[in-house]
């Protein structure tokens, strides 16, 4: 992992509040191609606000975002799909009486020459894409809330990396997923790291950050602790950071703001 | 595939009955069937009150199509068709704004402001500059109702979606305010008779298409149902998914055609009354034996409106991305805006068009009165709700289809014209339509719990 060049994202200075609470708070935050940048901190400490401006869910209060060095305006979901960014949500953003299908193809449907939805080549892409990341995935005619938690998961995670993200945002995309299924998601990342994607991974289980991440950035209420190269540090110093707010090795007057 | 009704596929236990088994492999909806159970309850209900508390001629014991005097009379049975129309045209976009999680309380005015405004159009307005039965009167009549209507729709639904006012509100408002407007739009004075090709759009002997287009219209509607089914085989056969058994394919097949046939038999088996068949003679010249002459109506003109609407509006919500992103934002509607869907512009686009609906159903009911009230339409927006929710639109968003609105919309006015053969008081008809559609909806609810 060589971060020379241009950043695939630069996040700069973003800030976002509600109702007078900051939920980010002048964060900066960037992204190589071929890199994998864990996002750590507590409950609300603004992960999923963060990455929401990157996604087109929430517009910044203030700061910049730039893709491939260039200044850009991400001011709904279809702007950042236009930049190839694809984001898992947290609450995986499903239409519970959809079927698998539908909700892969939500907003960006197949259609037909004449300009209707083509269902049977929508199913065959599904069963496609779900083979490869999910080969027991069978569900494909009933509503989503039919499946369960980890194949819901499985729902999201294809709809993110069948349009060919060139940036991908995963929002504890494990969380519902047992062990099994937590290897595949992690062989998953593994493999769209080596095709070369960018992956902001927002991830509460520090093995997994230390084996998935090449580095991680810390946020505690809304603002940003510090960026850190995964090799070049300890799982204590990673959690020290949640904890306490600070970098390792910073002085105690130098993180007291 | 489908978004709406849930079905498992595959095979289950061996030794299920004939009718279950028969329901697995069409992939019949049970809520459908059920539908149909009520609405055949109600009808033969009626047919056995008629028979036996009022004495009325049955066929069912034996007395000929024309004498009979009870529910299930060709006549009767055409007249409803007929009444159903407005409703049902409704019903079908009442489904969209419910399964986005909106109701319309407004229907019922819009019907009333847009039939005075229609009315008062072809006859104070129109006949002035282009002269009395001008033949494109009634073309800039029903252009200027649905414009209206689409109109006042989309005014509904920018307030709900951009000021962000619960629809319950904006429209309830609007029940008051449409109204009120339909009143002073001529000073509650009635407009009649309305320009006679108008007319015909409300059904009636002349407007109904008679015997030899009944077929026409039947024997279409057979070859598209076909042809739909053998489409959709071979698309899945194309992507290898799995197959309906072939004597299921038939069976349903041979169910539709014979619902479509029979429907032409019944439609045919109506003859013109006596008097518009001696003045239609003389008119043309005819001799009329003195037997009298069989003059069919044929499917009526405002039911074949219906039936456009229907195809159209079921091809908008499965076949099109705006029918898609309806369920979706009715799912979940933060997910539907993170797919991008614009959901506030979807939710005006969605009270306009039941806007236009409102208004072509104030052609169909201001039509077949031949005039214009201040009053038409009131109470319609309760039949259309209940229409839209026995038809299986969820209250809670998300389902519905347009065929069980229209098949609701069907049974609420079953009841109805029913409870009026039969002579029950009107205050008790408003009682009776009032605990349907609370029982309807409870009735939902329980089916939902227990298909879940
Ligand atoms: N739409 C919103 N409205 C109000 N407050 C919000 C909203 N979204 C997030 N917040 C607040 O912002 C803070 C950060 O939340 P979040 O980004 O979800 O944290 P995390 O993902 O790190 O757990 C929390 O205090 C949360 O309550
Ligand atoms: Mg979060």
């Amino acid at each position: 992992m060589s971060n020379q060049g241009t950043p695939l994202v630069e996040m700069r200075d973003i800030s976002i509040s509600f109702g007078g609470i900051k939920a980010v708070d002048h964060v900066t935050v960037d992204l190589y191609p071929g890199e994998v940048v864990g996002l750590l901190g507590h409950n609300g400490a603004g992960k999923s606000t963060l990455i929401k401006c990157l996604s087109g869910a929430y517009q910044a209060d203030a700061g910049e975002i730039w893709i491939n060095g260039k200044k850009v305006e991400i001011t709904n979901p279809r702007d950042a799909r236009a930049q190839n960014i694809e984001t898992i949500y947290q609450t995986l953003a499903l239409a519970d009486n959809l079927d698998a299908a539908s909700n892969l193809f939500l907003g960006r449907e197949l259609v037909s020459p004449l300009g209707f939805v083509d269902e049977s080549k929508m199913e065959a892409e599904t069963r496609k894409i779900m083979h490869r990341l999910n080969p027991n995935f069978k569900k494909f005619s009933v509503p989503v809330s039919a499946l369960s938690g980890g194949q819901r998961q499985s729902v999201a995670i294809a709809r993110a990396v069948y349009f060919n993200a060139k940036i991908l945002i995963m929002d504890e995309p494990t969380a519902a997923l047992g062990p099994h299924e937590t290897q595949m998601v992690a062989e998953l990342i593994e493999e769209l790291k080596k095709q070369g994607l960018g992956i902001f991974l927002i991830e509460h289980d520090i093995h997994n950050v230390m084996k998935l991440c090449d580095r991680a950035a810390v946020m505690k209420n809304g603002q940003l602790v510090g960026t850190v190269k995964v090799d070049e540090v300890t799982d204590e110093d990673i959690l020290s950071m949640i904890i306490l707010g600070k970098k390792p090795g910073a002085a105690d007057s130098e993180a007291a703001v | 595939m489908n978004t709406t009704t849930p079905q498992n596929t595959g095979p289950k236990t061996k030794q299920q009955g004939a009718v279950k088994r028969f329901l697995h492999a069409t992939e019949l909806d049970t809520r459908l069937l059920g539908m149909l159970g009520a609405l055949l309850l109600i009808w033969f209900t009626f047919e056995i009150y008629c028979a036996m508390f009022l004495g009325r001629p049955s066929v069912f014991l034996g007395a000929a199509a024309e004498d009979a005097t009870g529910f299930l009379t060709p006549r009767n049975l055409w007249n409803l068709s007929v009444q159903t129309s407005s409703i049902g045209i409704m019903a079908t976009g009442m489904v969209l704004v419910i399964v986005t999680r909106n109701i319309d309380l407004s229907v019922g005015s819009l019907i009333g402001v847009t039939g005075m405004v229609m009315g008062i159009l072809q006859v104070d307005i129109l006949p002035q500059y282009l002269g009395l039965g001008h033949w494109s009167i009634w073309i800039i009549t029903v252009a200027v109702g649905i414009g209206l209507g689409a109109l006042i729709g989309a005014l509904h639904g920018y307030l709900i979606a951009y000021l962000t006012i619960p629809s319950f509100i904006v429209t309830l408002g609007g029940l008051m305010v449409w109204r009120g407007a339909a009143f002073l739009a001529n000073g509650g004075k009635t407009i009649s008779p309305v320009d006679q090709t108008f007319a015909l759009l409300g059904g009636g002997p002349y407007g109904a298409v008679g015997s030899s287009m009944s077929w026409v219209v039947g024997i279409l509607g057979c070859m598209g149902a076909v042809w739909m089914m053998a489409h959709s085989r071979a698309q899945r056969r194309k992507h290898e998914f799995h197959l309906r058994p072939m004597w299921a394919e038939v069976s349903m097949a041979a169910i539709a055609c014979g619902a479509i046939i029979g429907s032409v038999f019944l439609a045919n088996a109506y003859p013109w009354p006596k008097g518009i068949v001696n003045a239609y003679a003389k008119a043309n010249d005819l001799v009329v034996p003195p037997e009298g002459l069989f003059i069919s109506h044929g499917f009526a003109i405002p039911v074949l409106i219906l039936i456009g609407v229907g195809i159209c509006m079921t091809i908008l919500m499965t076949r099109t991305r705006f029918g898609r992103y309806v369920f979706a934002i009715g799912g979940n509607p933060e997910a539907a805006a993170l797919a991008g869907i614009n959901t506030r512009w979807m939710t005006l686009k969605i009270f306009a068009l039941m806007g236009m609906l409102s208004g072509l159903a104030a052609v169909i009911a201001s039509a077949r009165l031949n005039s214009a009230t201040n009053a038409l339409g009131t109470l319609d927006e309760l039949y259309v709700i209940a229409a839209a929710v026995i038809g299986g639109t969820s209250l809670a968003g998300g389902l519905g289809t347009i065929y069980g609105a229209i098949l609701g919309a069907l049974v609420m006015q079953s009841l109805q014209s029913g409870m009026v053969l039969v002579g029950v008081d009107a205050a008790v008809q408003r009682i009776v339509v009032g605990l349907v559609l609370v029982l309807a909806v409870y009735l939902d609810i329980l089916y939902r719990r227990t298909t879940k």
